[in-house]
């Protein structure tokens, strides 16, 4: 059987790799591409510690098989900080606190980024139910959501 | 050895899977079929992704009746407005299954074919009397979402058969409709039981029509004509509701696991289906 040749763009990068039918993008990203930011917790949907966008959609790349990315953008937590300039997301993860082991916090990044990109103002409400899909075992959630909040009110006094 | 493809249209899709060598599994959105390739309960020799089929993602609408593409992600069916105006009931189905990420891929065929008695958006959509559009080698039929289903993880889909789309009717003024799903938290479940419930009322709010569809306590959905009997005729009085909630749990054949025992079951399921018909009720009045 001969491998796939999949083209794709990830964190804006054009990108090109090789893969077998059965390997998912998580596996791809993280033993091909060494993108090694997205973490594997539980293989099957419900951390979200594997969580990516693709075209902007929000998805666990454990659930999504490498192949399917042909012709697709794909955004990881290494697209997050530019260069040396943490993402406001990031800064105020620091300054919250809001992790303790790190293992769930590139996907709840990832999965922030997203929720405040479609609404800028969420409440404590919709940030916890956005968030859902991403365990952590460390922290008790309410380090994260005050984060994220604050990460949000943050964008939005920046101007324009 | 896994085989991949992703064909561009319907009839290469038809053609893969009645040439495949083993086992064929169809790939929308992947968020049970990939579950199932790790943990080794499904073991195909060929993925056929029907993502790269043109309209297999979409919505459309055309004189107030429906058009869902089979691939069509929980989280594009939430955003859709007037989907959402038309179907409230089956939108929040939809929308109940798996976090923000399975809502970016998961589809309602797959929801469908994975089979799971437990499957949120099949009340709903059998409720809202909706049909599939089956493609195969004789070419398309159009059925009842209903009669998909056979058993839990069975269909009666051939090997070489595939959902392309699933068709919602217009709805008539004063009509609406309700999902409602019990789990012991607030997200992130599988259902105990799940209810969908359609109605359309007259002028004077007297119901002229109604199913209610239960999930989670048989091997597949149940439709219970005796629940929407009690409905139909009445406003949504006591002796409506009454009826609605035993005929909902005469019908239930539940089994009793971790979720819940079959007599919690079986009186969850009367109140869900009380619930969800007045939330149905509700909404019919507000679209005169």
């Amino acid at each position: 059987m001969s491998k796939h040749h999949v083209s794709t763009t990830i964190n804006g990068e054009p990108t090109e790799f090789l893969c077998e039918s059965q390997l998912t993008l998580l596996d791809v990203l993280r033993d091909e591409l060494r993108l090694t930011g997205s973490k594997e917790g539980c293989a099957s949907g419900d951390c979200g510690a594997c969580s990516v966008t693709v075209d902007g959609r929000l998805v666990c790349s454990c659930l999504m098989l490498a192949v399917e990315a042909e012709g697709h953008a794909i955004e990881t937590i290494e697209g997050m900080a530019k260069g040396h300039d943490l993402h406001p997301l990031q800064r105020k993860f620091l300054e919250h606190a809001a992790l303790q082991c790190g293992f769930c916090t590139p996907g709840l990044l990832v999965a922030a980024k997203a929720l405040l990109e479609r609404n800028p103002d969420p409440s404590e409400t919709e940030t916890r139910y956005w968030l859902a899909g991403n365990l952590c075992r460390c922290t008790g959630y309410d380090k994260i959501i005050r984060a994220v909040l604050d990460a949000a009110a943050e964008l939005r006094a920046r101007p324009a | 050895m896994l085989a991949y493809t992703a064909p561009s249209t319907v009839e290469e899709a038809v053609r893969a899977l009645a040439g495949a060598s083993g086992l064929a599994k169809v790939l929308s959105g992947g968020t049970d079929l990939l579950v199932q390739l790790r943990s080794g309960r499904a073991k195909p020799a060929l993925i056929v992704d029907t993502k790269k089929i043109p309209g297999i993602s979409g919505i459309s609408e055309r004189d107030g009746a429906f058009v869902i593409g089979a691939a069509t992600s929980g989280a594009m069916i939430g955003e859709h407005k007037a989907l959402q105006r038309a179907w409230p009931g089956v939108v929040e189905a939809a929308n109940l299954i798996g976090s923000t990420q399975i809502q970016g891929r998961a589809s309602l065929a797959g929801n469908l074919c994975n089979a799971s008695p437990a499957a949120d958006s099949v009340p709903a959509l059998i409720a809202a009397r909706a049909t599939c559009v089956v493609a195969g080698p004789n070419g398309r039929r159009e059925v009842p979402v209903e009669t998909i289903v056979t058993g839990p993880g069975r269909t009666s889909l051939a090997a070489d058969e595939f959902i392309v789309a699933f068709h919602l009717p217009k709805r008539p003024p004063r009509s609406g409709d309700a999902y409602l799903r019990f789990i012991p938290r607030t997200e992130m479940d599988i259902a105990v039981v799940g209810a969908g419930v359609s109605v359309i009322l007259d002028a004077k709010g007297v119901c002229t029509d109604a199913r209610v569809v239960l999930g989670a306590v048989a091997p597949t959905a149940v439709l219970v004509a005796d629940a929407a009997n009690a409905l139909i005729g009445r406003t949504l009085d006591e002796t409506a509701l009454a009826g609605l909630d035993k005929a909902a749990r005469a019908a239930c054949k539940p089994i009793d696991d971790k979720r819940g025992t079959i007599a919690y079951r079986t009186k969850v399921a009367g109140v869900m289906a009380r619930r969800a018909a007045t939330i149905a009720y509700e909404r019919a009045g507000e679209r005169q």
